[in-house]
């Protein structure tokens, strides 16, 4: 059974190899080939499941050893695969989501001429995603996690004649590199701590291990984890990701790549445990992120920035949940799998509304869409209320459950990091509901473009609609499925450890405080969308608007800071290149050929002043023997 | 006696030198499928040598061993290790892709042009440089050596300066001027760095009687040749300057983005990833295994010009116009960390360069040669001057991303797996250096993303909307170096197993062993 | 006779020669000042072979006769082609060969 492992990320390689290397002769099927190796992929996930659900739960792990990939000294690297249980659950989401995501994006991508090239990405981004998750070690680990990177910096890029759209992905790639160095730096104290890197050793000698070494340890893991999900600082690239076609924003920016950074954490739960330092950062940077991304996605009037935002928040969600410990680790991972249902079908969504409006994606031009397309409508509106955590859906389930924990951290850091959570669910009831009302109710609010086309909005194919009904389905059915009788729980306990905390108030009133929250953030959003008509231009709005229109000012902190002193810097060390450090030799060069050049008129070719050289030169010679006898 | 392999392999390119440059002026193609054959039947016999030789045998095998000059001990001896192996074969898969990649650089311009281009000199100049490249790989006798490290200069000085890139954008006179510009620098810089060389190689035989590597390292290892501290750092320090200056380090560095400028692509790919290649293997070689401790005395600066050379190349990487001066500073940030390895003084450390030089050979030269054949389409090095190439020719394009990608080291890409060796070799005993080196990853995605973004994205430029896509003559020569980068990436056990002895023979050496984990240090 | 005597006019000879070297521009009068010079010189070798009491200096001095005659063959021959072709016996219009 061991080595079905392989072919889980086998068969997507395949269909990245042949349809990038196959050519133009694939054109016509290529998009079958990716979605048919994808499916693939997904059944043979569900055969080792069934095959792990089989066994006893201390039983279920299995690792499969391919070769030794990198052998120097005391160096080991292998490409071993692990499955167990938090990788298992893993390669269903990336599977099953990103099977639906290859389904929805063959209608999706229906007239774009590169189609085969976007299949071919897609699986890449597949392949990558599964190494992530089933590494045995944290090199291994590394590829798939700058896998990842590359699969996304293509897709957001796809289409590269647009400018924003190559700025976009590079950026993307760049921020991203900035949180791999520290993925990478881990690695280097991994092995000048344990002597290796791989989940075993590390895992069972972290005791060992002094906490100083652990806490850098997991504060650059913090740093990765940062990179890859959009965690404040290095979240600027995930708004302009949405630069990308709508089926890879809901697949790599919603559902899966961004939250592989819950995963390392969760991963290094052994690190992690023995680093409360390092767990208070990780709590810290989860918990401004789900403020920020909230507020962010209040003020975007761009449906897929507006989810963006919000999916930035909802990792932080996840990422608080993760550092605080055992008590979190479950519904971190928990959440993240609802959210990857209700995400990727709200992006659906919005791609399906930008199908039917000539990729319109400005909410102020849509409006009253309820009634043009009503499988949309419905199913964007169970996710919905599964993010907002309505009572019994998905949602509800999870983040009430991280709400809960986050209390029962205890102490102050229980009530800030509660309070916080509390404050993001209000928000977040707010700025959904805002998207739901500009897209779906009130007036419709189109113009016709600058060609005079009037969008004609309409239902999209079947297509794509059934990834998006499925994806409603776990919507609505995961949170419960997974929550009673603590299914989830048991399931990955053995792998993650689990501890009750001791909450400083009962979880009924957690639950009620929730719903208090939601039913503010819902009625202000109403008061402000529903009741009155959308202004088809934004108003001015106020400085916190304006600010987080622009991302908080991270960008233009950024484009100040690091690309104009940056380019500065470059500029100026081009310019010490050249004047300098060649100016130095340069200058000898010259110095030489000046000297000689002055040296050059002695000639002057006139035989008499050569006589009086010559004649010089002997009295000196003479004057010079003298004085020497002197001497 | 045996057949003399080694001898063998750096001859067939020496003869077919002499031959390529024999053909009749009017057969020129004849003289390009010569030099062809001859290149690859060089690989044939470098293949052999991979064959026979050991991991786990002797130190230096195939060795070859006569006297030459008898009076001051100078001997042709050859004799081959596992790094020099790797080189060795390195080189020889090389060389093809460099003489079909530039196949027609240097056919006779359009009539009217006074310029008159010298096809079989090119082609046996290409293979002089690999005799000479290959014997120095070869030789274990210090003099030796040395004549070919300086030889090598002649055919590389005619190389740079009498081949450019066909189009000029200010025209064929200030096309020349500033070709031989270049290519007298790069012949002075190395000429410097070569004559400081010698007075060191005098000093050796002044102090050791002999020339030969192999007896003067056995020599001081069991203590039967003493060098007094300072002797011993005056001579490391007239060698490793000339390797320097070859590698080249900071802030001996540039002659390299000159000479990379104007040079034709393949020409360019033929220094630095496999001329310069020779500056490396020889610290590795000579100032290691002749001066240990003056090695280790020298360390701390070494490790800072490195990292310096790191950083600095990747900045000025980041703002260069010209896309082949973009790729010369890239690479003087990668052979920062090749020396950086080298000089970590672990085996992670030094594998790890050893599979850099490697690695950057071959990612270098599929940038560089794909990056010159954009070049040759459009006539022009400036970035400026491209955009949406993509567009048109998606298969350059996406060879050009790839190359772009190994240049950044991609994990799965060979690259990747040497330089994180390097990182943690060098980490493993110096964390600050490591630490500052890692910044070079951010900054070798920034350069060869803009690098990208500009010429291949974007809207496409009325100028390149009508660039053909590669040729199959490229795609043969582009498509093997990338199967190359995938497979090391993966796999590169088959390097690292010749690798690794001669590594952990170079470390006991210097007398060095790697740190333990702090981990079992403190039980 | 006290011999010093003539070394003094030996010495006097060779400043007249040097200076008519140096300051005449006529190649003629140049190449009799070179060889009032080389009498000079001449007649300080035989003197000192008389103050030594050897012939060291009268062999040299005879040396030195010979090299003077082949001088006046190649110099008046490069004197006479010069004026030929440049009409002038000037040393200082012959100054083509400078950098």
């Amino acid at each position: 059974m061991e080595n079905l492992i392989a072919l889980l990320i086998a068969a997507p390689l395949l269909g990245a190899a042949v349809l990038l290397v196959g050519g133009r002769r694939l054109d016509a099927v290529g998009q079958w080939i990716g979605t048919l190796l994808s499916a693939a992929s997904f059944v043979f996930g569900l055969i080792l499941f069934a095959d792990l659900l089989g066994k006893n739960a201390e039983h279920r792990t299995l690792t499969q050893h391919l070769w030794t990939w990198i052998s120097v000294g005391s160096f080991q690297a292998d490409v071993t695969f692990r499955l167990d249980q938090l990788s298992m659950t893993f390669v269903l989401l990336i599977t099953g989501v990103g099977s639906l995501i290859h389904l929805y994006s063959v209608g999706y991508m229906e007239h774009d001429e590169r189609r085969r090239r976007f299949f071919g990405y897609l699986n890449l981004f597949l392949a990558a995603m599964l190494l992530l998750v089933l590494a045995d070690n944290y090199l291994l680990l590394y590829v798939g996690w700058e896998g990842v990177g590359l699969a996304s910096y293509l897709l957001i890029g796809f289409w590269q004649h647009k400018p924003s759209a190559a700025t976009a992905a590079k950026k993307a790639f760049l921020v991203n590199r900035v949180g791999d160095m520290g993925l990478s730096i881990a690695i280097m104290l991994m092995f000048t701590t344990f002597g290796s890197f791989a989940f075993g050793p590390v895992f069972s000698h972290a005791g060992d291990a002094s906490e100083g070494k652990l806490t850098a340890i997991g504060l650059m893991l913090l740093l990765a984890a940062c990179g890859k999900s959009a965690q404040v600082p290095l979240q600027s690239w995930l708004g302009d990701a949405m630069e990308g076609p709508t089926p890879v924003s809901a697949l790599i920016h919603a559902a899966t790549m961004v939250t592989a950074g819950v995963y390392l954490i969760v991963r290094s739960a052994a690190i992690f445990n023995l680093a409360p330092d390092a767990q208070l950062a990780v709590t810290v940077v989860g918990a401004v992120t789900l403020l920020f991304g909230a507020i962010v996605g209040c003020a975007k009037d761009d449906i897929k920035k507006a989810l963006a935002g919000s999916t930035m928040s909802q990792i932080g969600y996840m990422i608080l949940a993760a550092g605080l410990g055992p008590i979190g680790y479950v519904f971190a991972i928990m959440h993240l799998v609802t959210h990857g249902f209700f995400k990727a079908g709200l992006f659906l969504g919005a791609g399906s509304v930008m199908h039917g409006m000539n990729d319109e994606v400005d909410m102020r031009r849509y409006g009253g869409l309820r009634k043009y397309m009503p499988v949309t409508f419905i199913t964007f509106g169970l996710g919905y209320l599964a993010i907002i955590g309505f009572p019994f859906l998905s949602g509800f389930f999870s983040k009430d459950a991280i709400i809960e924990a986050a209390f029962a951290k205890g102490g102050t850091q229980g009530w800030i990091l509660g309070g916080a959570a509390l404050l993001g669910a209000a928000i977040t009831a707010f700025y959904m509901t805002r998207v739901m009302l500009m897209t779906f109710f009130g007036e419709k609010r189109w113009q016709p473009d600058e060609n005079g086309n009037e969008p004609h909005p309409h239902e999209s194919p079947k297509v794509m609609t059934i990834p998006m009904v499925l994806l409603a389905f776990g919507s609505v059915f995961a949170g419960g499925l997974f929550s009673i009788g603590d299914r989830f729980l048991n399931w990955l306990e053995p792998v993650t450890g689990h501890s009750e905390g001791h909450s400083p108030i009962s979880a009924a009133t957690v639950t009620g405080a929730t719903m208090v929250c939601l039913v503010i953030g819902v009625g202000i959003a109403w008061a402000q969308y529903g009741r009155k008509p959308v202004p088809a231009v934004a108003p001015r709005g106020s400085l916190l608007t304006r600010a987080a229109r622009r991302d908080l000012l991270q960008d233009d902190f950024n484009h100040v800071v690091l690309v104009r002193g940056g380019e500065h810097l470059t500029r100026s060390l081009v310019y010490v290149d050249h004047t300098l450090v060649d100016g130095v030799v340069n200058g000898t060069a010259a110095g030489f050929g000046g000297l000689s050049g002055r040296l050059r008129r002695v000639q002057n070719g006139f035989a008499r002043s050569y006589a009086v050289s010559m004649f010089g030169g002997a009295a000196l010679l003479v004057a010079a023997t003298l004085l020497m006898r002197a001497v | 006696m045996s057949f003399p392999l080694l001898t063998a392999t750096a001859a067939l390119p020496a003869i077919g030198a002499v031959a390529t440059a024999a053909v009749p002026a009017a057969r020129r193609t004849a003289a390009k499928w010569l030099a062809l054959g001859v290149s690859l039947g060089t690989l044939a016999l470098a293949i052999t040598v991979l064959v026979r030789f050991d991991p786990d045998g002797a130190r230096y095998q195939l060795t070859e061993s006569h006297a030459w000059i008898k009076d001051f001990g100078v001997r042709y001896e050859l004799g081959v290790d596992g790094i020099a192996v790797a080189l060795l074969a390195l080189t020889a898969v090389l060389i093809p892709f460099v003489i079909l990649a530039g196949w027609h650089d240097a056919d006779p311009l359009e009539t009217g042009s006074r310029r008159w281009r010298p096809t079989q000199g090119f082609f046996a100049l290409i293979l002089a440089v690999e005799a000479m490249v290959i014997i120095s790989f070869e030789a274990t006798d210090v003099f030796l050596f040395y004549i070919f490290f300086e030889a090598m200069l002649i055919p590389m000085y005619f190389l740079i300066g009498g081949f450019g890139d066909r189009a000029h954008e200010h025209g064929e006179e200030a096309a020349s001027t500033q070709r031989s510009y270049a290519a007298v620098k790069f012949l002075l810089y190395n000429l410097v760095g070569g004559l400081i060389m010698l007075a060191a190689v005098i000093g050796v035989y002044v102090v050791a009687g002999n020339f030969s590597l192999t007896e003067i390292a056995q020599a001081r290892a069991n203590g039967s040749l003493h060098m007094a501290t300072n002797t011993e750092r005056w001579l490391f320090l007239g060698f490793f300057f000339a390797f320097a200056v070859k590698a080249p380090l900071w802030p001996l560095h540039t002659w390299l983005p000159n000479a990379m400028q104007e040079a034709t692509a393949p020409v360019a790919v033929l220094i630095t990833a496999v001329v310069d290649k020779v500056g490396t293997f020889a610290m590795l070689r000579f100032c290691l295994q002749l001066f240990p401790e003056a090695s280790k005395w020298a360390t701390p600066v070494i490790l800072v010009l490195a990292l310096i050379s790191i950083v600095y190349g990747a900045l000025l990487a980041v703002g260069q116009r010209d896309i082949k001066r973009l790729v010369a500073y890239a690479s003087i940030s990668h052979f920062g960390f090749i020396i950086m390895g080298i000089f970590a003084m672990t085996s992670q450390g030094q594998s790890g360069a050893t599979l850099y030089m490697v690695n950057h050979g071959i990612s270098t030269a599929a940038l560089m040669l794909v990056a010159g054949f954009l070049i040759s389409r459009r006539g022009s090095r400036l970035i400026a001057d491209y955009g949406g190439v993509q567009k048109v020719a998606p298969v350059l394009a996406g060879t050009f991303l790839i190359g772009g990608l190994a240049t950044l080291s991609l994990p799965g890409l060979a690259p990747f797996v040497s330089e994180f060796l390097v990182l943690v070799g060098t980490f493993a005993r110096y964390p600050a250096i490591g630490i500052i080196a890692t910044f070079g990853i951010v900054l070798a995605a920034l350069y060869t993303l803009v690098l990208y973004q500009r010429t291949m994205t974007g809207p496409v430029k009325p100028e390149v909307s009508a660039m053909p896509d590669l040729r199959a003559r490229e795609l043969v020569v582009v498509a093997p170096l990338i199967v190359l980068l995938i497979v090391l990436g993966v796999y590169p056990k088959p390097v690292t197993d010749i690798v690794n002895p001669a590594v952990k023979q170079t470390m006991s050496d210097v007398h060095k062993t790697d740190p333990k984990p702090s981990v079992e240090a403190a039980k | 006779m006290n011999p010093v005597n003539y070394l003094y006019l030996a010495a006097l000879l060779f400043t007249i020669g040097a200076t008519g070297v140096l300051i005449r521009r006529n190649a003629i009068v140049v190449f009799m000042c070179i060889e009032l010079m080389l009498n000079a010189c001449n007649l300080a070798f035989v003197v000192f072979s008389r103050m030594h009491g050897n012939l060291d200096g009268q062999i040299i001095a005879f040396f030195t006769m010979v090299v003077a005659a082949a001088e006046v063959v190649v110099g008046l021959a490069i004197i006479v082609s010069l004026f030929r072709t440049r009409h002038s016996a000037s040393v200082d219009d012959a100054s083509l060969m400078k950098l």
